[in-house]
């Protein structure tokens, strides 16, 4: 069986600053991966290697058992097969939530209006901001809009899920709202890669943690491993410091 | 209680003898008594019944009508908008050759929008109306000389047009591409289906503007050189001048321009104001 999505031996430099120093990371169908770690880790990198947004320096993505990173690869046919929803939504503003989500099904699979209305519709209804279909994003909530961009990227029925710090741009009371729709994605089992700060999110849904550190994978394993008993040291005093951010380090040098 | 406290030390300090506010008090003052005396003097020396008779003369501006408007403003409005129509999508493809990652486009764009930007107007005008019939002897313009003044219009506008486009193009936010991009959209269909909507929106102001600029450069086609039917404002105005003597429908025609530029201009500033709110 192929798996869903095969990264081997990923780097990627922005001018002379080296962001991912050789990544391996292998997503089976039907898992949820979470990335962690510190901001600079190169998690966002990663994940936005994985689609090619941004182009790796070297290495391959495989996703289905197609190579992404080949040189002759019809790109965008391939990225049809992976959602992404990022950290600012990115909602199109000049259009409304309904069109938001059918623009792509007409233009891009070619399928005609009565059916795009009905999957983006129903798709609309699965996160839970049907009702909002007729607004324009400006007049949506952070949390309402993530949902939209998630059922956005759920109507083309992608294989992978891409999660870039879904949370990150949300009110903290509008979190848990968007945190229930992705438990629910993975419970019908959508294969998800997420890069989050929601330990407790990784920590219950993950099958797979992944710790990152200065561009590499420092730590990966079931979340009761990474998260609950983590070997490394710099897993350890990451987690450390998410988990307890009021608690000042005895060993903090003084300034 | 300031009052007392300057005073205070006004006394004790004798070269500050004023207060700002009284010195600001005192120097409006003269500045409305020059603008006034600058008004008044003008006035009095003014040879108000020749000006009248030169410029306010209504038999005069009774003999322009009805063929200012029906000759002089149709083909003002004529000209100015298959220039502006032409010079929208022709700027529109400029400002995307002026972001393409294709050298030669890049380079072909920025040339074109140098020459026209920096070239003035009645240059482009006299070339296309005398060098190019001689250049294409076997070729006629079509819908003379409606073709001709769309295309030099056109040509001259594009290059202005073409750097609100590329402004407008790079305020739209990154992430919008890369969401269009991750649905499996290609660059192409990515620039017109999210891109360019927003972009024509955000420079919808600066276009406008462009066209109150287009209806006055329009003044400037006379040079090509028409037959009576094709006069613009303008040129009617300045023909009937000569023949009657008088400028009065020089005037006429200048009001005719300002009834069309001056509620563009009225649109421009409630755009604006439009837009702040929205962003707020």
């Amino acid at each position: 069986m192929t798996h869903a999505v095969q990264v081997t031996g990923l780097y990627k430099s922005f001018g002379d600053l080296e962001v991912l120093k050789g990544i391996d990371v292998t997503v089976e169908q039907g898992q949820v991966v979470c990335v962690i770690g510190p901001s600079g880790s190169g998690k966002s990198t990663l994940l936005r290697c994985v689609n090619l947004l941004e182009e790796p320096t070297a290495g391959q993505v495989f996703v289905s058992g197609i190579e992404l990173t080949h040189i002759d690869v019809d790109i965008d046919a391939a990225r049809r097969k992976l959602g992404m929803v990022f950290q600012q939504f990115n909602l199109f503003g000049h259009m409304s939530v309904l069109d938001n989500v059918t623009i792509a099904q007409r233009r891009v699979l070619k399928r005609s209006k009565s059916k795009a209305t009905e999957i983006g519709m129903r798709n609309l209804e699965k996160v839970g901001v049907a009702e909002k279909a007729t607004q324009y994003p400006a007049q949506l909530s952070g949390g309402q809009q993530q949902r939209v961009a998630m059922a956005r990227a759920l109507s083309m029925d992608p294989d992978v899920m891409l999660f870039d710090e879904p949370t990150s741009a949300l009110d903290p009371e509008l979190v848990g709202d968007v945190l229930t729709v992705m438990r629910q994605l993975a419970d019908e089992g959508m294969t998800m890669l997420v890069v989050t700060h929601e330990m407790q999110f990784a920590r219950e849904v993950a099958d797979v943690v992944l710790f990152m550190d200065e561009g590499k994978v420092v730590e990966q394993g079931p979340p009761a491993q990474v998260i609950g008993n983590p070997r490394h040291e710099r897993t350890k005093s990451f987690l450390h410091r998410v988990l307890n951010p009021t608690h000042v380090e005895e060993t903090a040098p003084s300034p | 209680m300031t009052t007392d406290t300057t005073v205070a030390e006004a006394g004790s300090a004798p070269r500050a003898r004023l207060s700002p506010r009284k010195r600001k008090k005192i120097s409006l003052a003269i500045q409305y008594a020059v603008f006034a005396a600058v008004v008044v003097m003008l006035a009095v020396i003014a040879d108000w019944p020749a000006i009248q008779h030169a410029f306010f003369n209504l038999d005069e501006a009774r003999k322009a009508f009805p063929d200012i408007l029906a000759v002089g403003l149709k083909n003002t409005i004529i000209y100015t908008l298959s220039g502006y129509v032409l010079g929208f999508f022709l700027g529109l493809i400029v400002a995307l050759m002026r972001l393409s990652d294709v050298l030669p486009y890049r380079a072909i764009a920025l040339v074109y929008i140098e020459v026209f930007r920096g070239l003035p107007a009645i240059v482009v005008f006299m070339i296309l109306g005398f060098g190019v019939p001689i250049a294409f002897q076997d070729y006629e313009m079509p819908y003379d000389p409606y073709g001709t003044v769309a295309l030099a219009l056109g040509l001259v506008s594009a290059a202005y047009l073409a750097e609100t486009f590329r402004a407008g193009i790079q305020a739209v936010p990154k992430g919008q591409t890369e969401a269009a991009r991750s649905l499996g959209m290609s660059q192409g269909r990515a620039m017109f289906t999210v891109i360019v909507p927003q972009a024509i929106r955000i420079v919808i102001p600066p276009l406008t503007n462009e066209l109150i600029l287009l209806f006055k450069d329009s003044s400037l086609v006379f040079v090509i050189g028409f037959t009576l039917s094709g006069y613009e404002l303008f040129k009617f105005g300045e023909s009937l001048s000569t023949r009657t003597g008088n400028s009065t429908p020089l005037i006429v025609a200048g009001l005719l321009y300002l009834c069309l530029t001056v509620p563009l201009g009225y649109l421009v500033r409630r755009l604006e104001a439009k837009q702040k709110r929205g962003r707020v």
